[in-house]
Order: C-alpha cells, then sequence, then structure tokens
C-alpha cells in the first residue's frame, strides 16, 4: 500500500504577529514553528495504517524553503518512510488551488492508496487543499475525519457534524482523508527514532518543476481586526488582581449575591 | 450581480446558517436565488427561486450527487458568487464546486467591506482582505458572521430537481452525541480549561475553583480530545453552546469554534497569559496570568470570603 501525508510548517498560534513589509502577510521572522496541528493527525493516521497493513510506504510531503525540514524530521521520526520537499521559498504566498495542484502534480501517477491531509491549515485556514487534490486527481474524499478504520480496500470513517453529530461513511481506496482534531492520539517521536529518520530519504523537489497553474486569488491586505471596544485588562501581582476581580464580580455580577 | 446560496437541512431540520446566507446576499448587495436538498417540510421563509432537490431521492450526505446537483443550477443561473456556510456541510462541498467551476474559493468570511470579502487569519489574530481573479467566485461564510435584522419572510418559488447517479461515498448514518452526565446548559456559572492547563492533573485547578463558585467546569476542545475532560463539558460548536451568568475561561485562545459556544455568557473573564489572545475580544475581564498560580490564588480568596 502506498500512503501519502501532506503536512504544512506553521507558526505557533501563541506568537506575536507583526505585518509584514509587504502588507499582505505576517512577518516570518522570530517566530516559533511547529506541525500543523490537524496534520499531525494524518502523520500518525497513516503510521497507524502502515502498522496494521504492515506492507505499505508512507511518504511525507511538504511544501516550504530549508526551515521545514525540521518539521518533515518529526513526521519521520513518527513513523514516516521518506519524506518530499517541495522546494519553495514563497510557498505562504500560494493559495489553496496552487498548494493542491502541486501537490496533485507529484502525486500523479504515483498510485497513492490513501492521502492524508488536515483540515486546515492553523495560519491560512481555507480547509480546501486536501478536498482539491482529490477532485484534481479524481479521487474521492472526505473530509473533516474523527474516525477511520480500514479493511481490505474499504475505509470506514466518521465526520463530524455541528453539535457533536457524526455521520458514518463507507468509501473505497484510493482516497483522500483530510483529518479533525481528535483523530488519534499522535504519538511523541521517540530518541532512537528520531535518531533513525536522519537517515531516512529526504527528496527535494523545486517547486517550478510541478507548479502549472496561476493564482486564482490574491491577498491585497493583512491587518489587525479592530478591538471592539473590548473589556478590561488586569495586569501585575496576583494577590492584586484576586482582589480586583472579585470587587468586579461583586460590582458587576450576582455571582456572589 | 447574482448570487446562489447553498442553504443547509438535516434530519428533516432547515439549518439556521440558511438565514445567515440571506443576510451575506444582502452584505453583498446581490440578487439571489437559492438551493437546499430537503424536503418540502423544511422550506425556508425566503421571497425568491428556490432550487430544491428531495432528500430522499439524493440522500443528506451525498457529495458527488449534491456536486452536480450544485453545478446544474449554476449552469442554468450563472451566479457571479457561490455562497455555502463554512460549515460541515459548507467546506466539504464548496472546494468540489469550486474546482469543477474552475473558480477561486474564499473561506471563512467575516466581513465584507465595500465589496471586498475579509478572511480571518491564525486564530483570528489577524485578517486579510482578498480579491478573485476568476469570473465567478465560490465563498463559505463563517457562523455568525451575517445576521439578519428583521424575521425571515417570504414564500420561496419552488422548482424541484432531480440528479442522476450514485455517488462513491456510502452513508450508513448518524452518530449521536452521547448524553448524560452534566448539563452545563443548566449552569449558571461556567469555569473551563483550555490547553493552557498543560496537562490533566491541573484539571482539579479548575473544577475546584468552579466548586468554589458554585457552578461547575467546562472544557475547551484540544482538553477533552486529550481526555482529560469528558465531551459533554466541552464547550463550542461540537459541544454545548451555553450562557451562563458567568464564565470564566482559563488558558482558552478564543477560537472561533469556541467562542460560538459561549460568547452570549452575561459576564466572560479570561485567564492568559497571552495579552494579545482572541478571547480578549469578547472578555469582560481579561486577566494577564498563568492560570496556575492565579486560579488557586483566586479560589482560596473566594472559599475565605
Ligand atoms: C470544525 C471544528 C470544530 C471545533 N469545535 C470546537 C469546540 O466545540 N470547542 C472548542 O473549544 N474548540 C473547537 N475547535 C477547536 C478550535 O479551533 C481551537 O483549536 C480550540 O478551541 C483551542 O483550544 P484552546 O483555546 O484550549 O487551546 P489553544 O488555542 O492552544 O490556546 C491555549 C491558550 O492558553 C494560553 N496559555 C498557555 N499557558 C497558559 C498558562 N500557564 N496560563 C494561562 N494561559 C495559558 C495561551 O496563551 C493560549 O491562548 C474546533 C475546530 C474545528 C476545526
Amino acid at each position: 500500500m502506498k500512503i501519502l501525508v501532506c503536512i504544512k510548517q506553521v507558526p505557533d498560534m501563541e506568537s506575536k504577529f507583526k505585518v509584514d513589509a509587504g502588507g499582505t502577510w505576517y512577518e516570518k521572522t522570530d517566530l516559533a514553528w511547529r506541525m500543523n496541528e490537524y496534520d499531525e493527525y494524518g502523520v500518525e493516521q497513516a503510521v497507524q495504517l502502515k502498522e496494521q497493513v504492515k506492507d505499505a510506504d508512507v511518504t511525507v510531503l511538504c511544501i516550504g524553503g530549508d526551515q521545514v525540514k525540521e518539521t518533515m524530521k518529526k513526521a519521520l521520526a513518527m513513523g514516516c518512510d521518506r519524506g518530499a520537499q517541495i522546494v519553495d521559498d514563497e510557498s505562504y504566498a500560494k493559495e489553496p488551488a496552487q498548494i493542491a495542484a502541486i501537490i496533485a502534480e507529484y502525486a500523479k501517477g504515483k498510485d497513492f492508496d490513501v492521502i492524508f491531509t488536515g483540515m486546515q491549515s492553523q495560519d491560512r485556514g481555507s480547509a480546501q487543499v486536501g478536498i482539491l487534490v482529490a477532485e484534481i486527481l479524481g479521487m474521492s474524499s472526505v473530509s473533516t475525519v474523527v474516525e477511520f478504520s480500514y479493511s481490505d480496500g474499504t475505509v470506514e470513517a466518521k465526520r463530524e457534524l455541528e453539535g457533536g453529530v457524526k455521520a458514518c461513511l463507507k468509501v473505497q481506496t484510493p482516497l483522500v482523508v483530510t483529518c479533525q482534531l481528535g483523530l488519534n492520539t499522535p504519538r511523541y517521536p521517540t530518541l532512537p527514532n528520531i535518531m533513525k529518520a536522519k537517515r531516512k530519504e529526504l527528496l527535494s523537489t523545486p517547486v517550478g518543476d510541478l507548479l502549472k497553474v496561476e493564482a486564482r486569488q490574491e491577498t491585497m491586505r493583512m491587518y489587525f481586526p479592530e478591538k471592539k471596544g473590548g473589556g478590561l485588562i488586569l495586569e501585575g501581582e496576583v494577590v492584586d488582581m484576586t482582589d480586583q476581580l472579585i470587587k468586579i464580580l461583586k460590582d458587576k455580577t450576582t455571582v456572589f449575591a | 450581480m447574482k448570487i446562489l446560496l447553498i442553504a443547509e437541512s438535516r434530519e428533516g431540520t432547515l439549518l439556521g446558517g440558511s438565514y445567515e446566507l440571506i443576510a451575506f446576499a444582502e452584505a453583498m448587495g446581490g440578487e439571489s436565488s437559492m438551493f437546499l436538498v430537503g424536503g418540502d417540510d423544511v422550506l425556508p421563509a425566503y421571497q425568491g427561486k428556490l432550487y430544491l432537490a428531495d432528500v430522499a431521492g439524493c440522500g443528506e450526505y451525498n457529495p458527488d450527487v449534491h456536486k452536480q446537483l450544485i453545478l446544474d443550477v449554476v449552469a442554468k443561473e450563472n451566479p457571479d458568487v457561490v455562497a455555502f456556510c463554512h460549515s460541515s456541510y459548507g467546506w466539504d462541498l464548496a472546494p468540489r464546486v469550486a474546482f469543477a467551476m474552475g473558480a477561486a474559493q474564499i473561506s471563512e468570511v467575516v466581513d465584507i467591506v465595500d465589496g471586498v470579502p475579509v478572511v480571518p487569519v491564525c486564530n483570528a489574530k489577524l485578517r486579510r482582505d482578498v480579491k478573485a481573479n476568476t469570473a465567478q467566485t465560490v465563498i463559505t461564510i463563517q457562523a455568525g458572521a451575517f445576521g439578519l435584522e428583521d424575521e425571515p419572510a417570504g414564500t420561496p418559488d419552488v422548482e424541484k430537481i432531480a440528479a442522476e447517479g450514485e455517488g462513491k461515498i456510502e452513508f450508513t448514518g448518524y452518530e449521536q452525541a452521547e448524553a448524560g452526565g452534566v448539563d452545563l446548559g443548566k449552569a449558571q456559572i461556567i469555569v473551563s480549561a483550555g490547553r493552557g492547563v498543560g496537562k490533566p492533573e491541573n484539571v482539579s485547578m479548575i473544577a475546584d475553583l468552579a466548586k468554589a463558585l458554585g457552578g461547575e467546569y467546562g472544557a475547551s476542545r484540544p482538553v477533552v480530545d486529550s481526555e482529560w475532560v469528558e465531551h459533554n463539558r466541552q464547550v463550542g460548536t461540537t459541544g454545548q453552546t451555553v450562557a451562563p451568568k458567568l464564565y470564566v475561561a482559563c488558558g482558552i485562545s478564543g477560537a472561533i469554534q469556541h467562542l460560538a459556544g459561549m460568547k452570549k455568557s452575561e459576564f466572560i473573564v479570561a485567564v492568559n497569559t497571552d495579552k494579545d489572545a482572541p478571547i480578549g475580544e469578547v472578555a469582560d475581564v481579561l486577566v494577564v496570568a498563568d492560570l496556575k498560580q492565579f486560579v488557586p490564588a483566586l479560589t482560596e480568596k473566594i472559599q475565605s470570603l
């Protein structure tokens, strides 16, 4: 079985963001980078599927500059077999249809049985790439998956809907699955596996070889939302703040009444 | 401008997002028509053309068939914009339709400013103005971002449509959220634990504060996904929607899906180390502190009152 898992490197969402000089994206210096949370579930599911069927090969794909290798190594240490980096220092500026086209072009003719992606990225949050890859390649796709099982070419999956309801589905491979939070428990790479990962194949392909479509949309401007009045901000010593907060709650609410 | 609105129904109920789409069309200043897979019993109050596909024939979840039905209507109406809700239905279907149309898809639109769609970035810390380069655009709108001023009214002019063929995905039924346990909806005071609690042992701090205040404790999704707290205590779009007198969010960043479940609370306190956390947008008071110090100190003070 051939498995592809697509990951993205994103900044830690607790970072202090700044808008870059061009005014259309966030400044990329001084940020801590990590694997997109949704993709961690994809990597884990890909590795679990390999462990289940035994005879399988898992490729992890990531588009980006040199720094994404760090995140790819984590996926390799979690159990992916090989890495495919699509080298692109401007990947942040590519819109979802372009990202999907790059992945599809890479995957074309490689006969992947299952492709995992996150349901969305934490920074752009477009929630399109996985499904677009499937549409381009003419594969089936299931989005927002919170339960996944495979047996003999058939996948049974549960999609998460609003209010905690799930839709139960059956579909044949080849298939694209977009992973939702909570699908599984992503493993921590062990030290021996981190060492092993260093020797795994990591092939780099220039993005120019794979990107053949124009951007369908553009960011005109990026900015901070206006603070809507907002509330009171308390800062300082913990003891003082507990007193202040209790006073506010006494004045403004009936919880101590 | 012509806008095709993709309404939603599930298990015999029209979903509320359908009306938000009408509000979106008003914000765009466009002439709209609507598409719905449903039955005669779920017709929206809407003054306009409604293309209705019978759910009995094509199923509630059948993306291949729903896509084809929408594309048939697109061919008839030739809309400038096809609008979906940014919901489990919309984000699944929108890219399929956008791809077939060769259209740009702009996801999770929160506002329209001078005709330009605005979308959130990085957990709503930033925003983007987006321009499509294609003649037609597919848009998904964020839940709650567009609301009608008046009660929806009108009777749609229904045209029934049907699909041929079957989808490749077999829908085998719904699994309902497990009931039982606490009913957060009844609690007057809720203190919730977010990922900022750091480890499962610290959930007890949150539960202790809730108890001291005479309330219940809740949690954000990652805390539930990690199985530190049971699912019936999850607040948000895929958990409970609550509106207590007091909501205390501890170590919760304030993602839209969490906010959707608690922003109607009467008074909101947030405890967060990050002064810029989006929860600050809805909080009446934001305490900038490490919850591991602040929460136990607050509990102790309250106990001694
Ligand atoms: C379709 C869908 C449905 C979803 N449904 C839900 C839902 O129903 N409910 C829900 O909650 N989420 C839901 N989510 C997930 C949501 O997008 C966020 O990922 C989630 O709400 C984040 O939880 P959090 O705020 O606890 O964690 P994070 O976003 O990781 O935030 C942690 C916060 O804790 C702060 N912090 C860290 N350490 C400390 C400390 N020591 N003291 C104080 N503060 C600290 C940080 O500054 C940060 O703001 C859904 C997502 C999707 C895509």
